[in-house]
């Protein structure tokens, strides 16, 4: 026996090896991949959020298995050669296989985006809210949510940061009649189930963003700004908000609380809860 | 003028100072760069050893961290405020202090003369003092630390107004001032490189070796080198604002009723969204200067180890072109829900996912180079199938951040962390070890063992895929990052275990590269000595001494007759033919 054959069996030992080893990677990927990982589902819009995540779990998890698979077979077949099979492959060869790629990302990619994306980011965002949503002001700031109904009259109470302070922690007019009856809560959210909320989104120090996880809202308030979206609660029971835009040290624990409630008790709720002033 | 240009570059230094320290050589440069992107590296993996044991165990006391870290872990537990330096300052030492130092400076000034046939760097003094500049850039980064209130730690993005206001975060005092300074300082420095490379790479290729004859290790730090000199300059431009807000009572990032600390600032007309615009105008295609060169590596290594040609090498130039035109019009998808305009995010969208088409191309075409070949698995062959496996992963990960509307809910998610580490993390860092297995012979004139490297990538690729395709999953269940604790919330109970096991894979992590330091070092002083061309490649380098001489080539220079991958031509008596071998001797096959 000469040395070649002897090191030959050396690298088909190291491919096989290593194939094995890529082979492995993308099936514990499937296997932990089909467990439920997103908390359950609380809101209309995030359906369509859930839909576009498991499109692409199914579609790019494909091709997450195919790429390692095929690359554990090219590692496993080839490290055994003993010679170079295939040296140059021709200009056009080389053009009709960037094909494959072309063909998948632009059906996989921006066919994904485009026939179940874009739908769902039209309605969140460029559909504005029905009529009868429920308005809440929404003004984070370092480490808290506070959360403003504008009351029976309906109109919000004027705001002024000059009047900022801990025990105005919006700065509320009391001179303006439409403040009068303004309702303020810190940390803690009421919503009627399936009927629409309207937050506008407000922040009075850093950024900071306003994160239900199980409704699928996500959206940073930002000092200076208004922004406005709007989302349809589906599910009764209390939830967490979370902070998801790094505002300080205290990052980790902006936490409030979602009550979603029938919307009797939501009337129930708003009657008796005592007015700011 | 020729022949006195040459005299004098050949004339090598002989003081001390200006052969090992001052030197304008590239060689020195680019291993100065190396060896200063690994010392950094030691502190910024040790600042992610303390990130991960904070994660998993957020409860718990380690007295002797008390002694050593007395201001940010006081008793032996972390103070949310250190751990968000932490957080800041390895995202910024890595990203910019490591992979660029190791893989964009390091190699590019190491490889660009050798693989192209020149003498030095077009302007070697302008490349020493590019140098010497992120010295004091690093100095004040690390030292940072050090200063009251502690490092940076508004994140290695700086949004403001965290990053502004100095009551907004205890390290949002002199610490972010001197993160700013030193990113100022590093931008110089990296503009003054990559005006290095790009004129380099134009003006002094060897004759014969035209665009298209180019290794793409050269191509990919040519458009890195453009792409930074294009992005870079808004970021400095903001970071100049940025201090003139924090400073000077400007208001670039600073609305009007800010309230800290019971006190109403006197900023107003500007907005905290014009940093975001002009930082990921930088901050995006930065992910591709660091990508492109390590995929450039992933190709060059793979020829010589496959025996064969690269495959689609046209092809493949024309992508890495396309990824890096469209890297710069697709930052909006950092920015999805920061509050711009949700119709510009469904542009950004579709614009970003126009680049996973040149992407796909060239996973498949790093893919294809292996059909047909005689694998040979060194050290540097399996870190350089690492990119791949890591490159298919991250790109395909980051189909799901880049569609807006799986966005909203990963948006800030562990899922963009564990994509970005498989990137910038891991692609960039396969990129550097298949690079340093591969030309350690031609830098130090020794070869490195192949079995601490291989146990070296063993247990690195291992642990790596546990711990960041681990943190997809922790995305998918919604955990936010930059979270000091995951104590408060109920709906991130069910992962407690989860993160312990990722901790314990990123310790593992962690201590294999010790390995390669072990390796690296131990194979400077005592490896066998390499022979001039110990891989049996084709590309300019190996023709030249190893190490090579300063000057490069003695008194010819090369003269280049092929391309760079002419591995197994038939008829010819070897299985590779170096790019100085005349057609008439071997003919030239594309």
């Amino acid at each position: 026996m000469n040395a070649k054959p002897v090191a030959s069996s050396r690298h088909g030992r190291e491919g096989l090896l290593l194939a094995l080893v890529i082979w492995l990677l993308p099936v514990v990927a499937v296997a932990l991949g089909l467990r439920r990982w997103l908390p359950p589902l609380a809101s209309e819009h995030g359906a369509g959020i859930d839909r576009m995540i498991s499109y692409l779990l199914i579609t790019v998890g494909a091709l997450l298995v195919l790429g390692h698979l095929v690359l554990g077979y090219f590692i496993w077949r080839f490290s055994r050669a003993e010679r170079v099979t295939f040296r140059l492959a021709s200009a056009r060869a080389e053009r009709r296989w960037s094909l494959i790629p072309i063909l998948l990302m632009t059906l996989v990619a921006e066919g994904g985006v485009l026939v179940l994306g874009l739908p769902v980011w039209g309605k969140f965002y460029a559909a504005g809210p029905p009529p009868d949503a429920v308005p809440v002001e929404i003004t984070a700031e370092q480490f808290a949510w506070n959360v403003r109904y504008p009351g029976q009259d309906g109109a919000w109470g004027r705001t002024d940061p000059r009047r900022l302070s801990l025990a105005n922690p919006l700065g509320l007019d009391e001179t303006d009649p439409a403040a009068r009856d303004d309702i303020v809560m810190l940390n803690e959210l009421y919503l009627p189930v399936n009927r629409p909320a309207r937050l506008h989104l407000r922040s009075k120090d850093t950024l900071h963003s306003f994160f239900l996880p199980h409704q699928r809202v996500k959206q940073d308030a930002v000092p200076g700004m208004t922004i406005e979206i709007w989302f349809v609660p589906t599910e009764l029971g209390t939830y967490e908000i979370a902070c998801a835009e790094l505002c300080g040290f205290g990052h980790f624990q902006m936490r409030g609380l979602l009550h979603v409630v029938t919307p009797a008790e939501f009337e129930t709720w708003l009657k008796e809860e005592p007015t700011f002033f | 003028m020729a022949e006195a240009h040459l005299a004098e570059s050949v004339h090598e230094p002989t003081s001390f100072l200006r052969r090992y320290v001052f030197s304008t050589d590239h060689k020195v440069i680019g291993i100065q760069y190396y060896l200063t992107g690994m010392a950094v590296a030691l502190v910024a993996a040790l600042l992610a050893m303390l990130i991960r044991l904070q994660l998993a165990w957020p409860l718990a006391k380690w007295p002797l961290l008390g002694k050593l870290f007395p201001a940010g872990m006081q008793g032996g537990v972390m103070k949310p405020e250190f751990y968000l330096s932490l957080v800041t300052m390895h995202g910024t030492l890595m990203v910019f202090f490591v992979i660029s130092f190791a893989l964009v400076s390091g190699f590019g000034n190491y490889l660009i003369p050798l693989q192209i046939g020149a003498r030095d760097m077009a302007f070697p003094f302008l490349n020493m003092l590019s140098y010497w500049v992120v010295v004091p850039a690093t100095l004040i980064m690390l030292g940072s630390f050090l200063v009251e209130g502690g490092a940076a730690a508004a994140g290695w993005t700086a949004y403001p107004p965290l990053s502004a206001v100095e009551q907004a975060i205890p390290g949002s005092g002199l610490g972010q001032t001197l993160w700013l300074l030193g990113m100022a300082l590093f931008i110089v420095s990296f503009t003054m490189g990559g005006l290095n490379f790009f004129t380099t790479i134009l003006n002094l290729r060897a004759r014969g070796l035209s665009l298209m004859r180019l290794p793409l290790t050269i191509w990919t730090l040519f458009l890195a080198a453009i792409l930074g000199l294009l992005a870079f300059p808004p970021l400095t431009a903001a970071a100049l604002m940025l201090l003139l807000d924090r400073h000077g009572g400007s208001s670039f990032f600073l609305p009007a009723g800010l309230f800290f600390g019971n006190k109403l600032l006197p900023h107003e007309g500007g907005t905290p969204l014009l940093w975001q615009h002009l930082f990921w105008f930088l901050g995006h295609p930065e992910v591709y200067i660091l990508l492109l060169p390590a995929l450039g590596i992933a190709f060059d290594v793979l020829a010589p180890f496959t025996r064969k040609p690269v495959f689609g090498y046209r092809i493949s130039v024309f992508s890495l072109l396309l990824i890096g035109v469209l890297s710069l019009v697709v930052w909006g998808h950092h920015m999805f829900v920061s509050g711009m305009s949700p119709y510009v995010g469904e542009f950004f969208s579709v614009g970003t996912l126009l680049i996973t088409i040149p992407s796909a191309i060239i996973g498949v075409n790093l893919l294809a180079s292996l059909w047909g070949a005689r694998l040979r698995f060194t050290t540097a062959m399996l870190f350089a199938l690492g990119v791949i496996a890591l490159f298919g992963t991250g790109g395909l990960g980051g189909i799901f951040l880049g569609t807006a509307t799986s966005d909203i809910y990963l948006h800030d998610t562990y899922f963009v962390v564990g994509h970005f580490h498989y990137m910038i993390g891991g692609v960039t860092l396969f990129g550097i070890f298949a690079g340093t297995y591969y030309w350690f012979p031609k830098m130090f004139g020794r070869m490195m063992s192949e079995r601490l490297g291989k146990l070296h990538f063993w247990l690195t690729l291992l642990p790596f895929y546990a711990v960041f395709f681990g943190m997809h999953f922790l995305g998918l269940g919604g955990t936010p990052r930059r979270y000091y604790a995951f104590t408060k919330f109920d709906f991130l109970q069910a992962f407690k275990g989860f993160e312990v096991f990722i901790t314990i894979s990123a310790f593992v992590l962690g201590a294999a590269q010790l390995i390669f330091l072990l390796n690296f070092f131990w194979s400077l002083a005592r490896g066998p000595r390499a022979e001039r061309n110990p891989w049996k490649s084709s590309t300019l380098e190996w023709t030249a001494p190893s190490p090579p001489p300063h000057g490069n080539w003695g008194a010819t220079p090369p003269r280049v007759h092929r391309w760079p991958y002419e591995y197994s031509v038939p008829g010819a008596a070897e299985d590779y033919t170096p790019q100085t071998v005349p057609a008439a001797a071997v003919p030239v096959t594309r």
